[in-house]
């Protein structure tokens, strides 16, 4: 299939100060080929100062997310056939846009910081130097959450993060989920200081933006209300019903 | 240009760098991270079915069969020395990832739940035991994020974003590395008492990789620039399992579950080639059965490719034969090999559930690299000289516990183990050794490099060049190899070699983000490795692990029991002839062998 391309360019050097659209038109385009794949192929056959990110190419490090079509979304995880044959890309939203297609990742990882997102339990080892017991059930509670790779498609498709960038945002509320409703973990206190804050989970809007943008299937609203409970409560137990949790088909 | 002055500098922020980095840090060495990526998009992200250790959760499981099937699956040319560190430390190390809060599934009392993985036996080969511990098949994605966070927790200092370009020597010994930051076009000088490179691999050498599109083997390459040796590089192993016409990596973890390999008769054709483990024999051995089922035209529809099935109805017909009382259903499928569901549906339409995957061979993983002892010391000669200052762990190190082939879960191993080792003696080293300041014009000569790509107008595109070199090196140095052909894919990289050396052509001349620069240079270190890969393949006159050659089909003991060890002799860092010198003076080390004649080499029979 051709495929026409629509790619939201911006160059600080090159003289045009302003964003700008550039079209792209690519022949012979299999359907299953990635747009990840597309935007190489525009990089390397017809303009190589195009310019993003990208590593793993199967939608596993979260580096290119992207708004495709007016849609948050991995390139690398969406197929020419899902998309085709117009396709519109553009930097996500909300952080400022470097070059081309990369944004400046660190206000959002400053908020990602800020959660305090590392495992916290200073009490005694198990005496037989083996691992701490859990049960299965246990880590099931944070088994969406801890699949979080960090690419910001759900924090900037939420209106509340482009209305207020000091909103710490979806993406590290998913962070602090992971850690608050570990049931080895003991840092809740300071965490649930953090998430209370004026900036912290009471300006999400519960819009509902952040889950379908999330290209691993985390429950990201979901988590965000669990989080919502145990700012209120001041405690996380008895939060999730464990037979609520989702099969992950 | 900036200069900035650390006890530790680590390359990499995978699995092996933030392991190193965090314990030195804790050994209280002031410490900055550098990598390429954000560190959470490091490749050990991707990493799915699990990290080995016999911690004996289901059923009884010791170090020592776990030392012996690594033996084993390296083809006996792992050294035993850090094969037995490996087995040793694997079970504290992985303790110590489930006490830093890694999310490990549990069995039913609540201990780190482990599943089968290929070459991994209980009591020296009599059956496959349970040993990779997992995360469902997302263990590297785990490891990776419980590793950064503790990082954070320990006030690491991380340089994000920032590209190694160039390593420091002075007065004879490692005093940091030169780096580009992306987001500006500066080069930056690292001046530190200790470098430890964990880079990470090289699979974008070949044309269908399980490997991300920036490993690009930097680490090697800057190395071998700098004159210092690089060990084994012909061993580079192809995981049976990748994904048909991508090379996406399915996880060993399918088979470990009793999901089973199939010709286009249906047939399990690994029942021929490995009799008592089937299709959880090595690597090498699996992909080799495969490449000879294509090669007989039993490819699926005479194409070339085959079926991995993972579906119940057929798995639980295999278990029952077998004898076995454990049995599957779509669900324990869905909680298990979530990320292999995802993946099969996303990527070839095919839901593994309904029907079998479409796998060939892929490009996955690098058992040579830097060579180093047991701490992580980089080495410079056959006599284990230690290069002061320099160490390197993970994929880009060769400390060669993997011999000629790595059995699954053993890079996770290796990562956490020797990253680990590295750290403490980094911490150790920097409280008495000097600061040695960098030489004079340190980033002179690497600057003209990149400018001389900044400014290339020739008429080779940097993709172009790159896309001959994958598709030569898989012809002619993949799976089977033969002297003729090693030879003409050999040549064949050299002139494209020259070509990126006379007639590059690149179109981004600018300062931020030019990836077109970085993309360029990086192709650079991909031809050197090529370069250096044909070279010890076709010096190895033998068949072992993963390196297969039609002309010698038998390992050769007598002969091949050594390790390769290839230079460059060339002054200056990027010139037209590498003058490369390549010797076979390292012999393994066969301390386990002396004490337990069951390590003493064997025909390799699965
Ligand atoms: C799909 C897949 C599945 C796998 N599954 C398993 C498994 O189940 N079990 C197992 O044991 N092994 C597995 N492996 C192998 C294992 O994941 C890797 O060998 C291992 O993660 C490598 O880790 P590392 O720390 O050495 O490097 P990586 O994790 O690759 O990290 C390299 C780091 O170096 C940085 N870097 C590179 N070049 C530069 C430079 N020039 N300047 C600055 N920074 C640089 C990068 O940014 C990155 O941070 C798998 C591999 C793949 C590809
Ligand atoms: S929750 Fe999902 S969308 Fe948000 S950062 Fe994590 S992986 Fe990305
Ligand atoms: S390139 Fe890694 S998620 Fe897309």
């Amino acid at each position: 299939m051709d495929i026409s391309f629509r790619i939201r360019r911006y160059n600080p050097e090159a003289g045009r100060t302003k964003p700008y659209w550039q079209e792209f038109e690519l022949n012979d385009v299999e359907p299953s080929h990635r747009v990840l794949e597309l935007l190489h192929r525009v990089k390397w056959e017809q303009d190589g100062t195009l310019a993003f990110r990208r590593s793993c190419s199967s939608g596993i490090c979260g580096s290119d997310a992207m708004r495709i079509n007016g849609r948050n979304a991995l390139a690398c995880k969406l197929l020419a056939r899902d998309v085709g044959p117009k396709i519109q890309v553009e930097p996500i939203l909300g952080l400022r846009v470097i070059k081309d297609l990369i944004v400046d990742m660190e206000p959002f990882l400053a908020h990602y910081r800020q959660v305090l997102p590392w495992f916290v339990n200073d009490g005694p080892l198990p005496a037989d130097g083996r691992e701490r017991l859990q049960a299965q059930e246990d880590k099931d509670l944070i088994t969406d959450s801890t699949n979080c790779i960090l690419c910001a498609a759900c924090t900037t498709s939420c209106p509340s993060f482009w209305a207020n960038g000091e909103y710490v945002g979806p993406a590290a509320i998913v962070q602090a989920h992971r850690f608050l409703f570990d049931t080895r973990d003991t840092g809740d206190d300071a965490r649930l200081d953090a998430l209370g804050a004026p900036d912290g989970v009471w300006r999400c809007r519960t819009i509902f933006n952040c889950t379908p943008a999330c290209p691993r299937g985390i429950e990201v609203t979901r988590a965000i209300g669990e989080v919502k409970l145990a700012v209120r409560k001041g405690a996380t137990a008895g939060i999730i019903d464990p037979a609520t949790i989702k099969q992950q088909h | 240009m900036q200069t900035h002055q650390f006890d530790a500098l680590i390359v990499g922020a995978g699995g092996a760098g933030l392991m190193a980095a965090l314990y030195a840090s804790q050994g209280g060495a002031k410490v900055a991270v550098v990598s390429k990526l954000y560190p959470t998009r490091s490749h050990t992200g991707a990493a799915l079915g699990g990290i080995g250790a016999a911690l004996g959760n289901h059923e009884e499981d010791r170090p020592e069969w776990h030392m012996y099937d690594t033996v084993k699956g390296g083809d006996y040319l792992a050294d035993q020395d850090a094969v037995r560190v490996l087995g040793e430390e694997a079970v504290d190390a992985v303790i110590e990832l489930e006490h830093m809060g890694l999310p490990f599934d549990r069995t039913s009392e609540g201990r780190i739940s482990q599943r089968r993985f290929g070459g991994h036996t209980s009591n020296f080969g009599e059956k496959a035991v349970r040993r990779a511990c997992h995360s469902a098949d997302r263990t590297g994605h785990m490891i990776l994020q419980t590793l950064y966070q503790q990082c954070l927790r320990n006030e690491v200092r991380f340089f994000d974003e920032y590209q190694v370009v160039d390593l420091l020597l002075n007065q004879g010994v490692a005093c940091g590395a030169v780096a580009i930051k992306l987001g500006s076009g500066e080069f930056h000088c690292f001046n530190a008492k200790a470098t430890l490179f964990a880079t990470g691999g090289w699979g974008r050498v070949w044309q269908v990789t399980s490997n991300a599109h920036s490993l690009t083997g930097d680490g090697a390459a800057i190395v071998l620039r700098r004159g210092l040796p690089l060990e084994d590089m012909e061993f580079y192993q192809f995981h049976p399992t990748g994904l048909y016409g991508l090379g996406v990596l399915l996880t060993e973890g399918i088979r470990g579950e009793g999901g089973v390999l199939l010709n286009r008769h249906g047939e399990r054709f690994m029942e021929r080639y490995a009799p008592t483990i089937k299709d959880l024999a090595s690597r090498d051995v699996v992909s080799r059965s495969m490449y000879l089922e294509l090669r007989d035209g039993k490819g699926i529809r005479g194409s070339d490719y085959l079926h991995l099935d993972i579906r119940p109805e057929t798995v639980n017909r295999y278990l029952a034969e077998a004898g076995e009382t454990r049995r599957i259903d779509e669900d324990f499928i869905a909680r298990n090999l979530a990320e292999t569901l995802e993946v099969c549906r996303t990527y070839a339409g095919v839901d593994p559930l309904q029907e079998p995957m479409p796998v060939q061979p892929t490009a996955h993983y690098a058992m040579g690299g830097i060579p180093t002892n047991v701490n992580a010391e980089v080495i410079v000669d056959a006599a284990g000289k230690v290069m002061q200052g320099l160490y390197a762990a993970g994929e880009v190190a060769c400390v060669s516990c993997h011999g000629a082939n790595r059995l699954g879960t053993n890079s996770l191993v290796d990562l956490v183990v020797f990253g680990r080792r590295g750290g403490k003696r980094i911490a150790n080293f920097v409280r008495e050794a000097p600061l040695i300041p960098p030489p004079m014009d340190a980033a002179e000569e690497v600057r003209a490099e990149f400018e001389r790509i900044r400014n290339s107008e020739g008429s080779s595109r940097p993709g172009e060049l790159r896309a001959q070199m994958q598709s030569l090196m898989m012809t002619h140095v993949g799976v089977f190899r033969s002297a003729d052909g090693m030879r003409q894919g050999r040549d064949a990289v050299l002139e494209l070699r020259q070509r990126f050396l006379q007639d590059l052509g690149i179109d981004d001349r600018g300062q931020v983000f030019n990836t077109d620069l970085m993309e360029a240079w990086e192709l650079g270190c991909l031809l050197d490795t090529a370069v250096v890969t044909a070279e010890c393949a076709l010096a190895r006159e033998e068949s072992r692990g993963a390196h297969s050659r039609e002309d010698f089909r038998e390992r050769d003991d007598a002969n091949w029991m050594v390790h390769s060890l290839i230079s460059s002799q060339a002054s200056g860092l990027v010139t037209e002839q590498l003058e490369l010198a390549l010797n076979h003076d390292k012999s393994v080390d066969r301390s386990l062998e002396a004490e337990d004649e069951r390590f003493a080499p064997k025909e390799r029979v699965y």
